[in-house]
């Protein structure tokens, strides 16, 4: 038996690392993908007053605070029984979507872009944003880094601090916005549609123009058929901030749709004792395993997902390339995991849009922001589709509102199972008895799971954005046979 | 002349200290510009073995952000220590034990029986199910590091040089931080502090304040504060007081109260201890118990005066029987 290590791909908290064992015939036996941190916000949030926690648990991730901060809102929203006044609703969702779209961009560019834009194969020290950058143009590169900049600085007036946010409290906003403030944000809104289509039509040239990438995307190595989570709205579009849960199974029908205080009734998490992260899934399906298809409870919960699930999106022009995206792929729901890439920039054009349009809502500037509770504190959930998933936060208190429960299934947390999947899969399509396992091997490995985004690498949403990685084949007396660094 | 070595780490923390550093924009270039950056397992492809092959004493500048809470944290503290002549603690986790540090008001048991086992969510299997070191598969065996009872700040585990508060720093202390480097004057008493001010949190409050009299304390919900006079003239409580200076006072300009992410003020050793004194002189109040009773309307005193200092506190830990 020969051991494959893969430690660290850079992290959750900490790091991920990948585990692949090869039977005495040199093809893949197993594949373990393992989470070493854990930091218990669930038990020491219990005693904490119910409305900081839109304040503590932010610092789950300093990526996405945003998603936190929103979800923990809501979810006080839901324990004070109070409903926020539409102002406050449109400055959450405002911020919401101005992040979505900083969010997207700086994965787009900076994380799974560069396997496309320099290409799957290219030299380890190219397939960076640095190599984006050489081969689109220094314009280019700083229209991305003027777009994290502008997004960053929507993020400082709405939310207070452009990292971990402080304004939404429960039952509304500490803080609305000036007419001035908001015709500067309407000013950068603009830009950041003008970037949206910008990214689309970047998205048609450089990928779906070249056959090979477009074989890449479809075939069978990086294709799952699983369920598929999102938040809709009342019509069944996709809605990052509100809505119900719709889950849809491995031919496209509803299996169900929930509203986040029925998540309990559709969400279970199976523990595995060689690793920190729980595995979620579908409670009316059953764990069967790490495997896919309609028999397991496995979902996924990503940008395609959210596509798979809605009717349609929100917006006209990002409605205009998802009826595409379907048309070429070849109908719902779309498996191939890399299509998340495609997915994740209609996204982005849709976040901008829908930032546009609520900027120009005259209630917008609107100065009643709160609604103060009256009710006694109960529980309550609140549900948020983050960039990498739904995240659902759930709260019990005690007549005084001091926290006595909670439960949080993250983001990225709803993929571990598909993200284990996809490198298992992808290990076993790469890896064959009496081939070498080279560098651009361990890339393509890594492209299986980087079009989820995973929050492992949610902080790898940095510069040159390439995962280091060792990749090491033991023998069975664990001697060393062949190891790639980059 | 060789450009001055520089290396980013990030241990038990959430990736904001890293987007602070990326929120320098531009300037970040500048940043890669002046330093060779050997070592930013977030950014760059140099792993932990390159690290243990440098010479002891050649990374010439390492920020290292996120407390220390398993055994992969603290080698790597060590490991990063022994290679770096100057070594500063990057943010609030680093500096004090942060948010996570809130783990030390429970236990690693506490804390696994809960997500492991009663969690509403969790099947729990055959008597539970719980994480393990060291896991026999059927092809061989795993590992993953071992979890800390008690989440602690770096200086509490290696020597550091310098300390950079805040959750996350904001980016333009970093940048004064870094210019300061760069600019080749003399660096100032090991121990200090960097990228904040030497006042309190209400130095830079734009706020009103008069005469505190307080005999009511009211929590952030209840009320729909003032926006231009004090926080806690008003009844909120507002960390404010025990707060360094030098986050702008980011959090009373958006309306709500200061939570202390800059830690102490100078010259003070235990944040809440301070906060404490600070409101006991305050309160409306002159009889002992007419004192307490005031101030036994704050709803969370722990959780909200340690919020980000408690594994750096004189407390350190919460001890359950």
């Amino acid at each position: 038996m020969k051991h494959i290590k893969i430690d660290p791909i850079t992290r959750l908290e900490g790091h991920g690392k990948i585990d692949i064992f090869l039977n005495d015939d040199g093809e893949v036996a197993n594949t373990y993908f393992q989470i070493p941190e854990l930091r218990g916000f669930e038990q020491f949030c219990v005693g904490r007053p119910v409305e900081e926690l839109p304040r503590i648990t932010t610092r789950i991730c300093g990526v996405c605070p945003e998603a936190h901060h929103m979800a923990s809102a809501k979810a006080c929203d839901a324990v004070f029984h109070v409903d926020p006044p539409p102002t406050a609703k449109k400055l959450r969702q405002l911020l919401y979507n101005v992040f979505f779209a900083g969010d997207h961009t700086t994965h787009f560019y900076a994380l799974g872009g560069p396997d496309f834009i320099v290409g799957p194969t290219a030299p380890a020290a190219e397939r960076n944003i640095l190599g984006v950058v050489r081969k689109v143009g220094l314009e280019v590169g700083g229209k991305v880094i003027e777009m994290r900049k502008r997004t960053q600085e929507v993020l400082k007036v709405l939310g207070g601090k452009q990292t971990h946010q402080v304004t939404s409290v429960p039952g509304g906003v500490s803080k609305g916005i000036t007419v001035e403030e908001a015709t500067s944000i309407e000013e950068h809104c603009r830009w950041f549609v003008e970037f949206g289509k910008f990214t689309i039509q970047a998205f048609h040239d450089i990928v779906l123009k070249n056959q090979q990438y477009v074989d890449l995307i479809l075939s069978d190595m990086f294709s799952h058929r699983t369920y598929y989570m999102g938040l809709v709205d009342e019509n069944n579009r996709v809605n990052f901030y509100d809505g119900k849960v719709r889950v849809v199974d491995p031919d496209g029908r509803e299996l169900v749709k929930y509203s986040p205080a029925e998540y309990l009734d559709n969400i279970s998490e199976h523990v595995e004792p060689w690793t920190y992260l729980k595995f979620p899934f579908l409670k009316k399906v059953g764990w069967k395993g790490l495997v896919d298809g309609k028999d397991s409870g496995v979902y996924r919960a990503t940008p395609l997902s959210r596509l798979n699930v809605a009717d349609g999106m929100p917006t006209p022009l990002a409605q205009a390339e998802y009826e595409e995206m379907f048309k070429t792929l070849g109908g719902k729901p779309v498996h191939a995991t890399l299509a998340t890439h495609w997915a994740r920039v209609i996204e982005l054009l849709s976040a901008a849009e829908m930032a546009l349009d609520l900027v120009r809502d005259p209630d917008i500037t609107g100065t009643h922001i709160r609604a103060i509770p009256t009710q006694v504190p109960t529980e309550g959930v609140g549900i948020v589709e983050a960039p990498r998933g739904t995240l659902t936060h759930h709260y019990a208190t005690d007549e005084k509102g001091i926290v006595r429960k909670v439960n949080l299934i993250v983001g990225t947390t709803n993929n571990y199972a598909p993200i284990s999947l996809s490198i298992s899969k992808a290990a076993r399509g790469l890896i064959k008895k009496g081939s070498e396992v080279t560098e651009g091997t361990l890339n393509m490995i890594e492209m299986a799971f980087r079009a989820y985004d995973p929050c492992f690498g949610c902080a790898t949403h940095a510069l040159p954005g390439r995962m280091p990685l060792t990749l090491r084949i033991r023998d069975t007396d664990g001697t060393v046979l062949q190891e790639i660094r980059r | 002349m060789a450009k001055p070595k520089l290396a980013l780490y990030w241990a038990a923390s959430c990736g904001g200290c890293e987007i602070a550093v990326l929120d320098l924009h531009a300037k970040i270039l500048d940043v890669a510009g002046a330093f060779d950056i050997v070592f930013w397992p977030v950014a760059l492809d140099f792993k932990y073995h390159h690290v243990r092959a440098m010479e002891d004493q050649s990374i010439d500048l390492c920020l290292f952000n996120g407390s220390i809470r398993n055994s992969e944290n603290a080698e790597i503290a060590h490991l990063l220590r022994a290679k770096s002549k100057t070594l500063v603690a990057f943010g609030s986790c680093a500096l004090e034990g942060g948010i996570p540090g809130l783990a030390n008001l429970t236990t690693k048991a506490e804390i696994w029986e809960y997500v492991y086992g009663e969690s509403p969510s969790t099947v729990k299997q055959n008597g539970g199910v719980y994480p393990q070191m060291h896991t026999a598969v059927p092809e061989g065996a795993i590992e993953i590091p071992e979890m800390w009872d008690t989440v602690k700040s770096l200086d509490q585990v290696v020597d550091v040089d310098y300390f950079v508060p805040g959750c996350p720093p904001q980016p333009e202390r970093i940048w004064e931080v870094i210019e300061y480097i760069l600019s080749g004057k003399p660096l100032p008493a090991k121990g200090a502090v960097l990228g904040a001010g030497e006042k309190t949190c209400c130095d830079e409050c734009g706020r009103t304040r008069k005469e505190k009299k307080l005999k009511k304390f009211y929590r952030p919900f209840e009320i729909e504060a003032d926006p231009k006079e004090c926080l806690l003239d008003q009844g909120i409580v507002c960390m404010g007081p025990a707060t360094r200076s030098g986050c702008g006072a980011l959090c009373t300009a958006a309306n709500v109260p200061c939570r202390g992410c800059y830690g102490p003020p100078p010259h003070v050793v235990d944040q809440g201890a301070k906060m404490v004194s600070a409101l006991s002189s305050i309160i409306d109040a002159h009889e002992p118990q007419e004192i307490e009773s005031i101030l036994d309307q704050i709803a969370d005193p722990m959780g909200t005066f340690y919020r980000f200092s408690l594994a750096h506190s004189i407390l350190r830990r919460v001890e359950k029987q």
